[in-house]
């Protein structure tokens, strides 16, 4: 696609599921790009895991549609699934056959025919770095290994989307990078959706981020710009050469700033000064510092983590 | 088309290399042996396969033989095939790969049936020796045989109708085994009433249906009857994995 016009591979709207009483997911609406690594963020039971198995058709959802590739999965589900590798939360492998066996079967449900098998065999195996493995019985893997295998089968037909459940839960973290690195290399070529709750994992890997709560979208940009978006209240930490206490209600007084916490040391005393919407105060903070004959060691602006985002959209109902 | 294919395939190459498989085969085998040898030892040799198909003759009825041996069996080859998908989580990939839910089904009925007519086939070298040792008559062993492969996939499509309905593989060689047994005893029952209801539980059970094709009678209604409900069982475990999705 050279056009640079949006290129919708996937369409959600309206989306909703009820797993009795509870919606599970409610009204979730979103779009993947061709070509765009999608991180879907959320606590668990936030119902990262039924949107996914509606996207792959594993269930239709309560009320809503899925487009994929201008395709219903309702009504076209067959030919959705084949442009899907899906890789599920837990991995379900068959245990007693071995990885090529497992890699073969996989493939031909996937209506390869044994010819691309073959081709594609190779590549995979070497991708997914199991060489050593090809010919040992899934079910003695350890659970690193079985995640691999578990991408192997998704990626093995070479499918548009691939989308995946928690690709990095459970394994050890020299595995979590060598997955994160393989997504990336995949998410070179292919759409990408994937699910996790650990934050840094999604800042990393993904180009755009949903965070989502309750079975609600709170949240979606780019990581970048969801730092910056919630700096919106930001804090800077003041650091200066004095013990004197009367700065502090000159530092209150100044406009824009909610509120000062006073930490003293012995020889100096730490500012952490909280600041509204859309106020730049450093100006202002310095200035009042020198006015009061004292010299400002060191002004810092603290931005919030992903982490703290995620709480904040989270936990609090002002997101 | 491929992905009926892969299924069959997968299932018949597990069947054939996992223990349980082969411990059935030979239970199979050791079961139907003793009541091939009773055959041998009648008192008077006619030289038929009757002990073999239906068992042990206490004058108005019979019991044992291939048939409750298939009752037995049946279920342990089908209750592996959905629950352990249920059980592993591989359902769900198999769901999501582009196969129709007929498919899976089907193809693990064929896969099924194909390792029946396997261990049938095993069971062939008693007609070849009652053949070479003696002079039997063939129309009933033939016909007998074929009752049986009728017979057999009836059983299987029961015990796949249990596998669908639940994840747990004991549950469902249990659940398997009690329906059938319920079909085969019907017979029985059917003697305690009169009148309709007699005629009703008789025509449910499933031995007096095969009871004509070990005599050497193929009644069109006994194959209809045999085919008919291996086709009700298969399709509504089609329906329940269907429903699955909306659950």
């Amino acid at each position: 696609m050279t056009t640079k016009k949006e290129d919708f591979i996937i369409e959600a709207g309206n989306l909703t599921h009820y797993y009795g009483p509870q919606p599970a997911i409610e009204d979730v609406e979103f779009k993947v790009q061709r070509g765009e690594i999608l991180g879907f963020l959320g606590p668990n039971g936030a119902g990262k895991t039924t949107t996914m198995r509606i996207l792959t058709g594993y269930m239709p959802p309560t009320r809503g549609t899925v487009q994929i590739d201008g395709m219903d999965i309702v009504k076209d589900s067959l030919e959705c699934r084949k442009k899907i590798g899906y890789l599920p939360e837990t991995v379900p492998l068959h245990t007693d056959m071995t990885v090529k066996n497992y890699l073969t079967f996989m493939g031909s449900l996937r209506g390869m025919s044994r010819r691309s098998i073959n081709e594609q065999l190779g590549n995979v195996i070497e991708i997914c770095r199991l060489q050593d493995y090809y010919k040992t019985i899934v079910g003695k893997l350890s659970k690193g290994y079985r995640q691999r295998v578990g991408i192997a089968q998704a990626i093995l037909h070479e499918p548009e989307i691939l989308v995946m459940d928690e690709p990095t839960i459970g394994i050890d973290p020299i595995q979590v990078v060598e997955t994160r690195r393989l997504i990336q290399d995949i998410g070179k070529q292919q759409t990408v959706v994937l699910s996790s709750h650990i934050l840094p994992e999604v800042s990393m890997v993904c180009g755009r981020v949903l965070i989502i709560n309750q079975g609600q979208i709170v949240a979606e940009d780019t990581p970048d710009n969801l730092a910056t978006r919630l700096q919106a209240t930001q804090q800077i930490l003041v650091e200066i050469s004095s013990t004197n206490k009367k700065i502090q209600p000159v530092l209150e007084n100044i406009e824009g700033v909610t509120g000062v916490k006073r930490q003293r040391n012995t020889d100096n005393t730490t500012f952490e000064i909280t600041v509204a919407d859309g106020y730049d105060v450093r100006d202002a903070i310095s200035k009042v510092i020198i006015e009061n004959d004292c010299s400002l060691l060191s002004m810092q602006l603290n931005s919030m983590s992903l982490e703290q985002i995620f709480l904040k959209l989270t936990t609090s109902e002002g997101a | 088309m491929r992905g009926l294919r892969a299924i069959i395939t997968k299932e018949i190459l597990s069947f054939f290399t996992s223990p349980t498989g082969y411990i059935v085969g030979m239970i199979f085998l050791l079961g139907t042996g003793i009541f091939f040898t009773i055959d041998l030892g009648n008192p008077f040799p006619e030289a038929s396969l009757t002990r073999f198909f239906v068992g042990l003759d206490f004058g108005q009825t019979t019991f044992g033989g291939v048939t409750l041996i298939l009752i037995l069996i049946a279920p342990i080859l089908t209750m592996r095939l959905i629950s352990e998908e249920q059980k592993l989580g591989t359902i769900e990939l198999l769901l999501t790969s582009p196969v129709r839910d007929w498919e899976i089904i089907i193809g693990k009925f064929i896969a099924s049936f194909i390792f029946l007519l396997f261990m049938i086939g095993l069971t062939l070298y008693y007609p070849i020796l009652l053949f070479l040792l003696a002079d039997p008559d063939p129309g009933p062993i033939y016909s007998g045989y074929l009752g049986l492969i009728l017979y057999g996939a009836l059983t299987l499509s029961i015990g796949l109708l249990a596998s669908t309905l639940n994840s747990n593989q004991i549950v469902s060689a249990v659940v398997a085994m009690g329906i059938l047994l319920i079909l085969y005893f019907a017979d029985y029952a059917s003697t305690v009433v009169t009148g309709f209801w007699s005629t009703f539980i008789q025509e449910i059970g499933i031995k007096s249906h095969f009871d004509d094709f070990h005599k050497g009678i193929i009644d069109s209604h006994d194959v209809v009857y045999f085919i008919s409900i291996t086709f009700l069982f298969v399709f509504l475990s089609i329906r329940i994995l269907e429903s699955r999705r909306w659950r």
